[in-house]
């Protein structure tokens, strides 16, 4: 089984704090880390390789730097790495990234699987994945909590919902977005950094996929940020004081007209 | 290709492109702006942070398209078992208001097997023409047929805006039709408005991490599409007299066939009601101590009819199940009220809930960080707190 898993690198959000005079994100000195659901896909696809035999290759798009999530792919048990790296590709929005990540996908090739985490933790949109199958035209399944069953053929799988969950039957080559529940993802072996220090991730330009130039990047994305601004922050109200008998009826009397 | 410049004669220096810059890819240097290409992504933050249009962000977007031939106000209804969801009302409401801003018809398009007689219930919350597309293969959502549908419906009738929920289905089904029309779409808007002038949707969302608002527009392309947030926009009021058009839809077999195969619906929250549905939300952290903590929450859920939530350490210690948790990597809420409680209030946690309307904080720690944001703190011992808040809600409530 050839499985494809899409990573992107995200600031770590446990760094992240707020200038208390700006209100706006310090980013001197926050570090680049996987996507957090991204690493329950790269888990997966490694579990997915450990049971049926194939290999996986991690795939990023992203400026230089983002080699070294690719790297931690490997040391997590991937075994090829691939960055689409492109000045051409600046101020995607997720209708371009999709276009672009699937256009890599589709020069990798040979796969009967792509897993994504099921969303970025910076963005937080949730559609590059669905962009990503919508552009190859492959089936998709979104928020995999299980992949109960899978075949050269066909997956059967567990779709988390707001009410609990759909058993859904895919057939391969397919597209999964998967949440944490999926699994628990291990640690680095020794072997893996070993192996991940001296890999060397094939770096492919917007030329090498093939891509049409004016769906690329900026051009290529119908959306566009026409202003930014920082929302009120909240600020914290009142502390309530007294044994637990007063605060109780305290807060009730205060919440009345919200609960009733 | 698209590229950024700083116009020199333009920019004085004031630096709002510096703080405005998510990447910290500008500095100043001799007091003018300067942009280290290395880093900058061209997302346009600056360019819309720039007072003085210092900032010329080009696009190579080819020629302007007519887009006159598309009108109207489009909302994806989603119906789960033939029961048609509460977001759809609020995207009903919402839709209304840019409906009249921009003096076009607003439009319900709902997908299902046997919904005829639901066509009222769509009508009284102000739809002047519903789009119906009835067959025994929409009954439940799939990817495959929903897309085939909407895609077809937006490639006849030519809309100019699409809402739809931010939900599991809604964020699926509309990321592959914007793709499939070479539509612009915004995710999990928290506010829309008109520009009447040049017709756009001005859709605004958390960005970079949820502590800045971007204002995001689709100038070139049609429709312009966006998913909204659960319980962000005000339903529509219900009006008996109101009288919608229904265009009832067939196609050929062949636009319904779906690769996947639902096998089966396993509902799972059993009585509780659905997290991101919920006006009232308890929720637990590491305070609670272990499940006995959460039995608690889950007395005091049921005197307010609220759903139970949980901080992610809970979860990581199987207090709760993961479909519980609120945060970065749960769920976001937007409750009229939500409780915390033995929640400490870490970045990732506040992330999912900060917008609530009403934050009750209570944990024994005074220093813990919910309480900068809370409403109403208590400071003091959550086995005390909540048993006697849950006696005293019962207690008003039953009046």
């Amino acid at each position: 089984m050839n499985i494809i898993v899409c990573i992107k690198q995200v600031p770590n959000t446990t760094d992240v704090r707020i200038d208390p005079v700006t209100n706006t994100l310090i980013r001197e000195g926050v570090e680049s880390v996987i996507n957090p659901f991204d690493a329950y896909a790269i888990e997966e696809a490694v579990r997915l390789k450990e049971r049926c035999g194939g290999k996986v290759t991690v795939l990023t798009m992203g400026p230089p730097q983002a080699e070294n999530a690719l790297r931690e792919a490997l040391s997590l048990g991937c075994d090829e790495a691939v960055l689409v790296s492109d000045r051409k590709f600046a101020g995607s929005d997720t209708w371009a990234t999709s276009y672009t990540l699937a256009a890599a996908i589709r020069k990798i090739g040979d796969f009967d699987l792509v897993l994504c985490g099921k969303q970025a933790s910076d963005g937080d949109t949730a559609q590059v994945g669905p962009g990503i199958s919508a552009h190859l035209d492959i089936p998709q399944v979104t928020y995999v909590k299980k992949v109960v069953e899978i075949s050269a053929e066909l997956a059967k799988v567990e779709r988390m919902t707001e009410e609990g969950y759909d058993v859904v039957e895919t057939p391969l080559p397919c597209l999964l977005t998967v949440v944490k529940e999926i699994n628990t993802p291990r640690m680095p072996s020794m072997k893996g950094l070993m192996r991940a220090k001296s890999a060397k991730p094939l770096k492919w330009t917007a030329d090498d996929i093939e891509a049409e130039p004016a769906a690329l990047g900026l051009d290529g994305s119908p959306t566009r940020v026409v202003k930014i601004f920082t929302p009120e922050q909240r600020k914290g109200g009142e502390m309530l004081r007294g044994d637990t008998a007063d605060v109780s009826r305290e807060l009730v009397e205060l919440l009345k007209d919200i609960v009733i | 290709m698209a590229s950024i410049t700083i116009l020199l004669d333009k920019c004085t220096g004031c630096t709002l492109c510096v703080k405005a810059c998510p990447f910290g890819a500008i500095h100043m240097a001799g007091k003018k702006a300067v942009i280290d290409m290395a880093k900058c992504t061209l997302c346009g933050a600056c360019a819309a942070a720039c007072r003085f249009s210092a900032i010329e962000l080009k696009k190579d977007g080819g020629p302007k398209k007519d887009l006159s031939g598309y009108k109207d106000v489009w909302v994806f209804c989603e119906q789960k078992g033939g029961a048609i969801q509460s977001i759809s009302f609020e995207l009903l409401g919402e839709g209304r208001k840019l409906a009249d801003k921009l003096g076009v018809k607003l439009c319900a398009v709902i997908l299902g097997a046997g919904l005829e007689e639901k066509m009222d219930e769509l009508s009284h919350r102000g739809a002047d023409r519903i789009y119906l597309v009835d067959h025994p293969a929409l009954k439940n959502y799939q990817d495959d047929p929903y897309t085939e549908v909407l895609v077809k419906l937006a490639e006849e009738y030519k809309p100019e805006v699409i809402l739809c929920g931010a939900t599991t289905i809604g964020r699926s089904l509309v990321s592959r039709v914007a793709i499939k029309i070479g539509a612009g779409l915004t995710a999990d808007c928290t506010q829309l408005d008109i520009d009447a002038a040049e017709r756009l949707l001005l859709q605004t969302r958390p960005a970079f991490g949820g502590n800045i608002m971007a204002t995001i527009i689709t100038p070139n392309h049609r429709p312009q599409m966006a998913t909204v947030r659960h319980k962000v926009m005000k339903e529509a009021a219900i009006d008996k007299n109101h009288r919608a058009e229904v265009i009832s839809k067939t196609y050929p077999e062949e636009v319904f066939k779906s690769r996947t195969r639902l096998l089966d619906i396993v509902a799972e929250i059993g009585e509780t009601v659905n997290l991101s549905e919920a006006d009232i939300i308890v929720s637990g952290g590491r305070g609670m101590g272990g499940k006995e903590g959460f039995a608690l929450l889950g007395e005091l859920t049921k005197a307010l009819g609220g759903a139970v939530g949980a901080a992610r350490s809970a979860v990581d210690a199987d207090w709760i199940p993961y479909s519980h948790q609120v945060g970065q990597t749960g769920k976001t809420v937007c409750p009229k009220l939500y409780i915390a409680c033995g929640i400490s209030g870490q970045i990732q946690h506040l992330i999912g809930m900060q917008s609530s309307k009403v934050i009750v904080a209570i944990n024994k720690d005074p220093d813990a960080p919910i309480f900068k944001i809370a409403t109403y703190g208590i400071v003091g011992d959550v086995f005390d707190i909540v048993p006697a808040l849950t006696k005293e809600f019962g207690r008003i409530l039953k009046k």
